[in-house]
């Protein structure tokens, strides 16, 4: 039986360790606001927070994060409020939105660790979020506004 | 209209609402229109439209009647139906917005609601060719213009006064002689006994009176949604007993499953069972390819389980299929003359008069969508009965197709659309709702098909693979006199029927024929091509190729006469005239030539317009270029401008992008302008990146490792958006494609300012290294 908190709330585990975390939360936790893109980390559309790094969850097994604590875009701000968020809102980043909580989810991570970050950090850090709808100015405009006060 | 005051009384309106159908298909008889409410665009008054559009022509044609989008709820919230597909352009909220707009509601009172796939109760839904605004602006205001004279009337009457005294304003009904005013919500049950007034005598609001519409200043409707994690895309939807399933399909088109082993993946944990998925020949239109399923309790156990199959395949016909060769196909085919399009002087002798001709063979290979979401589906099919979740930009054709895979009435099938996490033409096709649908039936539970990242490059309905070859033949004072433009690529159509070699009509219109210059010796031809995998629409469509092809030749033209790119187009462009090709039947996406002409004034506007505010000609750093290109497609006409930088490596980046588009009167300036940025990257990525090849029949590339997009790192650092602001009734025309094509060209012809390098063949690549 393997233990993970997710957003704050442990949750236990009897099947298969090797399951993809990405899974467990979307088909096992009910908690789909993770999603799918590629499966290989590539595109970013997975990333959660554990421990103030951002982590694909399409590679990393439920048995990898036993006894930490996971946070999802659900888990991000108990309102939806985090700057990032709000940032997010008042640029009118999304498209399609498919990939805006990887983004947010990268963006959050980015800024607990660099709360200012340049330009160019900010487009190497997101580098690893594919938005096909190509926001990709929008999502650097919000990160530079969420770094800055929203 | 559906007043809901109290949903028990929502029988009583039924009732009520059937006595207004008659008197309304009374009205239609007269003009000459049976088949109830499905209204031909064509028939509308001229009073209440001052254009045509072609939505009248789409499969169920438009519905005009606020009884099926609009309902006032007694406390005043107002739910007007979206009944397109929303993948990211915003239609889910602009299309409401319009209704809002023009029945005076207040928008932060309105909830929109999704519309089942229903073609006879919406109208067509066909989410693609950058329709949606163009066809359902007078209509959506046609709707909100009847619920308001409703509302209206409605108080009038509580009043005992003139309908002409009172007036709806921001979601109140006033009489301004008397100071009184009552809320929608309060007029909500009044309202739905009045009955629905005729299209014709509808005053529609003076755009000068308009809140929203031109604004851009509502967000979408799915904002906080999305980036909570709490809006629902197709892979979102979970039923109670629902299973898992992922598909082993055969990995060349046509191919078929010889036998299957399903030992191993039946030990994965998690893994309850594995089957047979029916499959269609090829070509069968948006038909299953078959295959083997692995169901299991999540996602992750499905895929585990279908990677351990042990499968054995027939490739069939298209076992060969192999890139290289194929291109050199295309290459000689587009060497020898072909199926002559479209014929103005002669080419062939202007050509051979020439003082030079100048020759460019233009490449781009197979793309495939990636939209972020792979194609994924929920069905649950119980007995004659089938309910599907799924992110289609086609709910009608899907349910009429899952009808016809399981021979099941229409009537008996529901399709829940759920937000598409994009789909750029991919999700017009419902092959993996049919998936769903099929397993669902044989297992006699709900299930979820996930296409995985792989799947869906390997098995998708790509983009074709073109060659494009222009000659253009110019006298002594460098001006062009002949044009000779033959495409060669492997047709949509050849997914519909087996044998097709030639373009569809569709395909030829977009930027083959319907080419503007003003040059007197004009041939367009389409030499012979058979696909050998399954071909599709993808945003912008043939689009993509032809405005590579002809605005490099303008780039090619300028640099062979040592002049200005942006005055070499314009010279070429000519005078501000209406291009009527010599083209029997010409296909002008849908739309009437009357309403939608070629008009070179617009198109030389735009391109004037961005070199204004993109600073043409201005002095960019060494080892940096400008280009310019200007396309009209889905009946807008759009130019950009890219700067891009090359350093002595040859890694190329793009500082700028300036974009200015003409896309007649438009709803959501906010909105066009995402879309034209996001087709600056898509346009990018195509240039920089996309390829999709083939050897023995199987597509090499798998992810986004290997078939790779623009990401941020090298995304333009600016892209700036001009809309050009419409003229009185300039119909309105499609954003979400016409921002692609004119990527790559504009980039291409930068590039050779920056280098010298003149690059025809996509994707660039490694070419800059060399």
């Amino acid at each position: 039986m393997i233990k993970v908190k997710i957003n704050g709330q442990e949750q236990s585990w009897d099947g298969d360790p090797d399951l993809p975390l990405l899974w467990f939360l979307r088909d096992e936790a009910g908690l789909t606001g993770t999603k799918f893109g590629c499966g290989q980390a590539l595109c970013g559309a997975c990333t959660v927070i554990i421990d103030k790094q951002a982590v694909r969850a399409c590679i990393t097994s439920v048995n990898d994060v036993a006894g930490r604590e996971v946070t999802t875009i659900e888990g991000l701000h108990p309102s939806g409020d985090h700057p990032v968020q709000k940032a997010w809102r008042q640029v009118n980043v999304p498209q399609c939105g498919f990939c805006q909580a990887g983004q947010i989810m990268q963006a959050a991570a980015l800024l607990m660790d660099n709360p200012k970050p340049s330009h160019d950090q900010i487009r190497e850090a997101m580098a690893g979020n594919i938005c096909r709808c190509g926001c990709y100015q929008r999502i650097e405009n919000a990160v530079h506004l969420a770094s800055t006060g929203v | 209209m559906n007043f809901i005051d109290n949903p028990r009384k929502l029988r009583g309106f039924e009732k009520h609402i059937r006595v207004e159908k008659v008197s309304r298909r009374s009205i239609l008889k007269g003009l000459g229109v049976t088949g109830g409410f499905v209204l031909a665009a064509p028939v509308m008054s001229r009073q209440a439209l001052a254009y045509e559009t072609g939505a009248g022509k789409m499969p169920h044609g438009v519905v005009i009647d606020p009884r099926v989008f609009v309902s006032v709820a007694p406390d005043g919230i107002v739910t007007i139906v979206g009944h397109r597909s929303e993948m990211g352009t915003g239609v889910r909220t602009s299309l409401p917005l319009i209704v809002a707009e023009e029945m005076e509601a207040d928008w932060s009172k309105v909830k929109v609601q999704q519309a089942h796939g229903d073609e006879v109760k919406f109208g067509n839904q066909d989410t693609d060719g950058s329709r949606s605004t163009r066809h359902y602006l007078i209509p959506m205001r046609q709707i909100g213009a009847s619920a308001r004279t409703m509302l209206e009337q409605a108080a009038a009457k509580r009043w005992k006064v003139p309908a002409t005294e009172v007036k709806a304003v921001n979601h109140e009904v006033v009489h301004s002689a008397s100071g009184r005013k009552l809320g929608f919500g309060e007029l909500a049950a009044d309202a739905a006994k009045e009955s629905v007034p005729a299209i014709e005598g509808l005053k529609l609001k003076d755009p000068r009176d308009f809140r929203y519409l031109g604004k851009g200043q509502i967000g979408i409707v799915d904002l906080h949604d999305i980036t909570t994690g709490k809006a629902r895309y197709g892979a979102d939807v979970r039923l109670p007993g629902m299973k898992y399933a992922a598909i082993a399909r055969p990995p060349v088109t046509g191919g078929k499953l010889v036998k299957f082993e399903p030992d191993e993946a039946l030990k994965v944990p998690g893994v309850e069972k594995v089957m047979q998925v029916q499959g269609w020949p090829w070509p069968s239109k948006f038909q299953p390819l078959g295959g083997v399923a692995v169901i299991a309790r999540n996602t992750g156990a499905a895929i585990k389980g279908r990677d351990a199959l042990k499968l054995t395949w027939d490739d069939g016909p298209n076992g060969k299929y192999e890139s290289a060769a194929y291109r050199k196909e295309l290459e000689e085919a587009s060497r020898k003359p072909g199926l002559v399009l479209r014929q103005e002087g002669d080419a062939d002798a202007a050509l051979k008069g020439a003082d030079k001709v100048i020759v460019g063979e233009y490449y781009i290979p197979h793309l495939a969508h990636v939209s972020m979401e792979p194609p994924v589906a929920v069905a649950d099919v119980k007995g004659d009965k089938a309910e599907i979740w799924a992110p289609v930009q086609s709910p009608g054709g899907t349910r009429e197709d899952v009808a016809k895979t399981l021979g099941i009435p229409e009537a008996n099938v529901t399709v829940n659309v759920t937000l598409l996490g994009g789909g750029f033409g991919r999700k017009s096709k419902c092959d993996f709702a049919l998936e769903a649908a099929l397993l669902s039936k044989e297992l006699g539970a709900p299930v979820k098909v996930q296409w995985t990242r792989e799947d869906d490059i390997h098995n998708g309905f790509l983009h074709t693979v073109s060659v494009e070859r222009i000659e253009a033949g110019l006298d002594k004072s460098g001006k062009v006199v002949a044009w000779r433009h033959r495409s060669v690529a492997p047709s949509i159509a050849s997914t519909f029927a087996a044998g097709t070699v030639h373009q569809a009509p569709f395909e030829i219109g977009m930027g083959l024929v319907d080419m503007p210059f003003e040059i007197a010796n004009i041939s367009c031809e389409n030499p012979e091509a058979a696909a050998h995998t399954r071909i599709g629409w993808f945003r912008s469509v043939s689009n993509i190729p032809r405005a590579f092809a002809v605005q490099s030749m303008v780039g090619e033209i300028a640099q062979a006469t040592g002049r200005d790119q942006k005055e070499t187009l314009l010279a070429l462009i000519g005078s501000p005239r209406i291009v009527k090709p010599a083209v029997k039947d010409l296909w002008n996406y849908g739309e009437p030539f009357d309403s939608y002409p070629i008009d070179t004034a617009r198109l030389r506007k735009v391109v004037e317009l961005v070199a204004e505010k993109g600073e043409w000609g201005r002095q960019v750093p060494k080892g940096h270029g400008l280009g310019i290109a200007v396309h009209r497609s889905f009946v807008s006409y759009i130019a950009t401008i890219v700067e891009v930088a090359v350093d002595e490596k040859g890694k190329l980046t793009v500082p700028r992008v300036d974009t200015a588009i003409d896309c007649g009167t438009y709803v959501n300036p906010e909105r066009i302008a995402s879309q034209i940025e996001g087709a600056a990257i898509m346009g990018l990525s195509i240039a920089k990146y996309g390829e999709i090849t083939f050897k023995d029949g199987k597509v090499q590339q798998k992810n986004f490792d290997d078939f790779q997009v623009v990401r941020m790192d090298d995304s333009p650092v600016v892209t700036n958006v001009y809309i050009v602001p419409p003229g009185p009734d300039t119909p309105p025309s499609g954003v979400g494609e016409p921002g692609v094509p004119p990527l790559a060209p504009a980039l291409i012809n930068a590039i050779f300012a920056a280098t010298g390098k003149r690059i025809r063949s996509l994707p660039i690549g490694k070419q800059l290294e060399a």
